[in-house]
């Protein structure tokens, strides 16, 4: 039981180091984005699953489950929410990425002031 | 060092990573994206301390955060789309 929490705790946290890295060195917005939400978003996961493999207490586990449903229902709709704004934004690409227009047309008349 | 030891210490070099993006911009946006992962870098790192310490008010601090991210994730992206 010990090893499966060390293992998923030390995967977790090189996933976010890996997420911090991509955030780092990936050349635009939008790539970092994806490596920032998606890459954090399973290191959460793991580190989550991790510490309630180390304290297998029912309330420790039934927070930490309810911390991974918030992250997992919140994490796509915030990468999602600023890349939109940045693409809005008209924030300078990578000379090899391809952005779909629909988003640019969608303006901020038409989207009706909400908060993305 | 036990495996959570290392976990933390793998967590805060993703944490200065993102840091140093923050720092060197270039616009709102990737600043952003690095404080999102910042965050989360944070939360994972309570957790973890939670476990390490034996301290388990701090899973309560975990669950408060990770809905007060979100809202604070959607206010910095009305400030991407204000900045041009």
């Amino acid at each position: 039981m010990s090893v499966v929490a060390d293992l998923l705790v030390v995967a977790g946290a090189f996933l976010m180091l890996l997420a911090g890295l991509g955030v780092l060195r990936l050349p635009d917005v939008l790539a970092r984005l994806q490596a920032g939400t998606k890459a954090a978003s399973l290191a959460l996961a793991c580190v989550f699953a991790g510490t309630a493999t180390l304290e297998p207490s029912i309330g420790a586990v039934v927070k930490l489950a309810l911390a991974m449903l918030f992250v997992f229902a919140t994490a796509p709709v915030a990468g999602h929410v600023i890349g939109r704004a940045a693409v809005q934004a008209g924030v300078p690409l990578w000379k090899d990425t391809w952005v779909d227009v629909s988003p640019l047309e969608f303006t901020e008349e038409q989207d009706g002031g909400g908060p993305g | 060092m036990s495996a959570v030891d290392l976990a933390l210490v793998m967590l805060a070099a993703g944490f200065v990573a993102a840091l140093v993006r923050i720092a060197i911009g270039p616009t709102v946006a990737d600043r952003a994206v690095a404080a999102d992962v910042c965050f989360y870098a944070v939360v994972a790192a309570l957790a973890l301390l939670s476990a390490r310490l034996r301290t388990a008010a701090l899973l309560d601090v975990v669950l408060i955060a990770t809905t007060l991210g979100f809202v604070a994730t959607i206010s910095l992206a009305r400030l991407v789309r204000r900045k041009k």
